[in-house]
Order: structure tokens, then sequence, then C-alpha cells
């Protein structure tokens, strides 16, 4: 049953096993463990950035392509709910409109720009998507009659979801679906597919996969998972704008999380989300400490000033790509 | 492949095009005159900025993500010094200025170009040959630098005033030109100048042409070519500082984020021109610049796509750019 339900992935090491528990128990509980405003906000972070990071795993550590652009897909998620409330109100059809105008204009933009630049080589698509993100950035917070420019859109839910414990409940039930949903698709004949291509383009092509169609249907895949984990997030936070849901740092947030966690396992997507996500929260408060008793050394305490906690980041990143290239996860599954 | 392959004429002929497309839609003469100027001076920096990354990439077929933070240290080590001799930009000579900033920009190419040698040293080096490390990789240390940068000089962002004799527009009969865009148009050409004479007519530019064209064979000829491409990369870094010193004081303002919102516009203007192609992205910088002017002025609504557009239509016409360099 569990085997079948991981689509026969397991986690393949006792601690990690252990820590996934973890992880899914403290999401399942924190309503009634932790309650609060904070932790419930960042549980619920945590779960919308398991999904975007494990959708993102699926082009980056699945397929090898690296794309600028998952977090406009992220965006077009959180818009489409955000701008249909607004428009429609506060009803299903409103929401249930906006969900799928969103996951359709991703879609098809996915297909667009795949088709435009998957064809030639990786570097090409990392840099195509860099410019066309940074376009739609623009875009958002120029055309503030639709969107709210820089200010966002604050919109309305139905009733029902307007209740903390249900919505979150709802999103629960949606990363996890979809989660174990990607194992599956990794763990299928597609995924090894897109495994061979990540190893040898060249021979995948010659045993007869089409690389172009199957790594363009791996970029619509992704970004219809980071349409869905933006929808979730708009739906979490009643709240969209380009700060939260567009930034050019949200996508490096997005990078640091699948390579600590490790890439090319679904599993690295939860390890890495849960410790940014958690650290990002509560690390500063640390930082914040330290620094304050360093407070006479030179330098040492603009160092470790907390708005200084992506430097560490940063460094951890580079080091975890030189040494650790499958991050925590490929660690603990060597150590077991 | 033919050595004495025709030089392509058709790159050029479309900017002469967009030159003469735009008058008629500008309606002036004198603001055609004003914006060409500005277009031109916006190429030539974007061009100064994005020269040594597209080189690079030819030589050694590296992408490195991380060429923004040049472009941000150079502007900030310039700032500096400006901060420092700002007694002498505030003087009305232009040779009092000139003594201000070309120490600026002599630490911006000397820091920039420091930081270079030691990005190549320590974190490319590891991943010659893996592209997709190579990204996230530069990407790490565009992180790191802007962070340092932070740690340094501070989170805010700097106003950096222009010159006094820089400031304002000389103006011809009813054609008003800014003083520092015409600095901007003769530095850039200088650079493109040099960079030419470099390629062409010296014997380490023969070798670096035929490093892009094939490095093995170069290799095997007896040459070190990874010297010559630390030489290139520093070279790269160091005009990746220049230009971020110009555009700095175009701006009026340093901050640590410029060198990623110039990345964008550079990798543009590199894929426009052909990865690799140094002629391509010269071209191509040029587009982007004159494109931005004459839209923003003409249909303000639409400039803020016309970089995008610009690469699609160009990538419709020529899929590997105006300039494709011959191995790819």
């Amino acid at each position: 049953m569990l085997q079948r339900l991981l689509s026969g992935d397991t986690p393949r090491s006792r601690v990690l096993a252990a820590v996934l528990v973890a992880i899914l128990f403290g999401l399942l509980l924190t309503p009634f463990v932790f309650p609060g405003t904070r932790s419930l906000d960042v549980a619920a972070k945590v779960m919308v950035f398991i999904l975007l990071v494990a959708s993102y795993d699926l082009l980056l550590g699945y397929t090898g392509i690296v794309s600028f652009a998952h977090t406009m897909f992220f965006g077009i998620g959180a818009y489409g709910v955000g701008i249909a409330a607004t428009r429609l109100g506060p009803t299903w059809v409103g929401l249930a409109l906006g969900a799928a105008a969103a996951l359709a204009l991703s879609a098809v933009l996915a297909l667009a720009v795949g088709l435009l630049s998957l064809r030639v080589r990786a570097i090409f698509f990392a840099m195509i998507t860099l410019a066309v993100a940074s376009f739609f950035q623009i875009l958002a917070s120029q055309l503030s009659w639709l969107t709210g420019g820089e200010d966002g859109l604050n919109f309305r839910l139905p009733e029902v979801l307007r209740d903390r414990l249900v919505s979150y409940y709802a999103v629960f039930g949606v990363v996890l679906a979809l989660f174990l949903a990607l194992l599956r698709v990794v763990n299928s004949p597609f995924g090894r597919v897109l495994l061979s291509i990540r190893e040898n383009e060249f021979r995948a092509e010659a045993i007869g996969s089409r690389t172009v169609f199957y790594r363009t249907a791996a970029n619509c895949i992704a970004a219809l998972g980071a349409t869905v984990a933006g929808i979730l997030y708009a739906v979490w936070l009643r709240y969209t704008g380009p700060d939260t849901t567009l930034s050019f740092n949200i996508m490096i947030d997005i990078l640091l999380m699948v390579v600590i966690g490790g890439m090319g396992t679904l599993y690295g997507a939860v390890l890495g989300a849960t410790l940014f996500v958690v650290a990002q929260n509560y690390l500063q408060d640390l930082m914040k400490l330290a620094s304050a008793a360093l407070a006479g050394v030179p330098l040492l305490p603009s160092l470790l000033h907390p708005d200084r906690w992506l430097l560490w980041l940063g460094v951890l990143f580079i080091l975890c790509v030189y040494y650790f290239p499958s991050g925590i996860v490929g660690k603990l599954r060597a150590g077991r | 492949m033919n050595a004495a392959r025709r030089f392509d004429w058709m790159p050029l002929a479309l900017v002469g095009a967009v030159l003469l497309a735009a008058l008629p839609l500008v309606g002036s003469a004198s603001t055609w005159v004003t914006l060409t100027v500005a277009g031109l001076a916006m190429g030539m920096m974007v061009y100064m900025m994005a020269s040594g990354l597209t080189l690079v990439f030819g030589l050694m077929d590296v992408m490195n993500f991380a060429h923004g933070a040049f472009i941000s240290v150079g502007a900030y080590a310039a700032a500096s010094v400006l901060l420092a001799l700002h007694g002498r930009m505030e003087q009305p000579s232009l040779a009092a200025n000139l003594s201000a900033m070309l120490p600026a920009a002599l630490a911006a190419i000397v820091l920039a170009g420091a930081l270079g040698l030691f990005f190549e040293r320590v974190v490319i080096r590891p991943v010659y040959g893996d592209h997709l490390k190579q990204i996230l990789v530069t990407m790490g240390g565009l992180i790191v630098c802007e962070q340092l940068i932070h740690v340094v000089w501070g989170p805010d962002q700097i106003p950096l005033p222009r010159a006094a004799s820089l400031a304002g527009s000389i103006t011809f009969g009813d054609v008003a030109i800014e003083r520092y865009r015409l600095l901007a148009v003769l530095v850039g050409l200088a650079v493109f100048a040099a960079m030419w004479l470099l390629l062409a007519r010296t014997r380490i530019g023969l070798l670096i042409r035929a490093g892009v064209e094939n490095a093995e064979m170069v290799e095997s000829l007896g040459y070190r070519i990874r010297r010559l491409f630390v030489g290139v990369f520093v070279a790269g870094s160091g005009l990746a500082g220049l230009g971020g010193v110009m555009w700095a004081m175009y701006q009026e303002s340093v901050n640590a984020q410029m060198g990623m919102q110039m990345m964008v516009v550079i990798f543009i203007v590199i894929i426009i021109g052909g990865l690799g192609s140094v002629g391509g992205c010269f071209v191509g910088a040029l587009l982007v610049g004159l494109l931005a002017n004459y839209i923003g002025y003409v249909a303000p609504k639409l400039a803020l796509g016309s970089n995008i557009l610009l690469m699609v239509l160009v990538l419709l016409w020529r899929p590997n750019g105006l300039y494709p360099v011959g191995k790819s």
C-alpha cells in the first residue's frame, strides 16, 4: 500500500524516513500543537514551497534544465485567483475560473517558451527564461488597473475558505496529493526518459526518444505544478503582489531549496523547503542575538547581521553544488 | 569553413533601417537626433558590459551568471573614489572633473578585474564543461557578491551626483544633447576600437579568434589556451566594471541590484548578437539601445516589451543570432 502510494520510490534511509514522517505529522498537526498565526503561516508557506520546489526539481534535478521562469508560473497562479476574486467577487465560480485561466495560460506559455528555446541548448533556455520572467514581472507591476501594481491585490474568498483551519487543510490535501502525483511521474517510464536525457542527451535521442518533446512536456508539467502552488498561496494569504510571488528573490530561494535539499530527489524538495522557510523565519532571530553578542568585534557583526543570512545560504549553496550535488538527501542515503 | 567569407552586412543594414524608420515615426528631426544619441549612449554602455561575457562564452564555453556582480562591484568601487574626491567633481572645469573620474574608472576596472581573477580561479575552474553546474555556481556567486556589497558598502543606495561640467546639455540650433551621453558614446567607441584592433591586428587577438573557432587546435599548436582564457576573463570583468561606472554615473546612483537588473538586458543583447560574437554583441547593443529610446518616445506603453519583442523577431529571422559563431 505504502509502496504503491510512494510509487516504489521509498526514502531508502532510516534517518530520512524519520525526518519525512516528522515533517508530515508536524505539518498535519501544526494547527493543534503550535496554535498561533505565525506558526500557522510558516507551516502553510512550507507546504506551498514544497510543491513549488518539487515541481522545479522535475526540471532541474530530473531533466537537467535550468529555468528562471518558475516564479513567473507561480505568479500566474496567484494572480489568476487574485484577479478573478477581485473582478467576480468571492464566489466558487470566480475561484474556479481564475484557477482554470491561470493553468491554461501557464500551459500555453510553457509550451511556447519550451518550443522556442529548448531545441537549442540548456544555457540558451536559462537565459531566455530569465528575460521572459523579468519582462513578466515588469508587466505585472505596470498593468496596475488589472494587477494592483506594486501594492498587489487584497481579495475575499468564498465563506468556507475564510476559516483558517479549512483553508490550511485544503492546502495540505492538495500539496500531498500533487506531491504523490509528481512522485508517480518521476518514477514512470516518462521519468526514466527524463533521467536519460539528463545523463546523456545524445544517447537518449539515438535510442529514439524525441528529447525536445520530453523536455517541453517536463517544462509544462513543472509550470502547472508551480501554478497550482501559486493558486494555493493566494488562497492562503488572500493577497497577491509582485514581492510575494513574482520577485526574482523567490527564484533564488527556490534554487537554494532544491540544491540544499538535493537535486533529483523529490524528498529533497521537502527537506529543502522546510529547512529554508523555517530558517528564513527563525534563523534571523538567532543571528540577531549573535550579532549583538559580537558588537565590539570589527566586521563580524555586519557579517552576522540578520539581513545577511542570504550570504551564508549562498556560500552553503556553492559548497553544495561542488561537494554534495545530491544535497542532504544524497548525504543521508549514502550514510545509512 | 571558407576563410574568405564575405562580411555579412545584413545586421548593419538592419540598424540603418531602424534609424531611418524611426525618423518619420518620431516626426521632428531635432527630437530624432536627441533620441538617437541617447540610444547610442545606452547601446555603448550595454556593449561595454556585455562584450566580456560573450567573448568568454565563445572562447571557453562558460556562461557566467555572476557577470552582473562585476558591474555592481565596479560601480561601488568608483562611487567610493568619487565620494572621496567630490571636491574635484564639483568644480566646473572638465579637467578637474576628469581628474576625479579617471581614478574612479581605474579603481572600478582594477577591482572588477581582480574579482574576475578570483572568480575564475575559485568558482568557475572546477565546473568547466558542465553548463548546469556553471549556471548554479555562478548564480550562487552572484548572491554572495551582492550580499558582500551590502556588508562592505551598506544596504542603502548611494547617490552619485554627475560631474559639474557634464551636467546639462549642449544645444545646436534646436537639438539638445546631454553632455554625459556624448561622453558615454566616445568612451564606448574607444573601447570598441581598441577591442577591434586587439582582436584583428595583434598576435594575441589572432590566438583569441582562433580559440573561439577551435580551442583544441590552438592547444595542440603549443599555445596555452588557459592563460589566454584567464586574460580574457579578467579583461572582460574589468570592462564590466567600467560599464558599471558609466551606467552608475548615467543613473546618478548605485545600488547592489543594478548588476542583476542589467544582466537581463545583457543576455538579450548577446542572444541577439549570437553567443560568442563580439561584433554581434556590438550590433545587438546598438539595436537594443536605439529601439528602447525610440519606442519609449513613440509608444511608451510598448517600451517595456521592446527588448523581448526584438529578441523574438531576431531569433525567428536567425535562430542562432545575428552573427552565429562557427561552433555550437
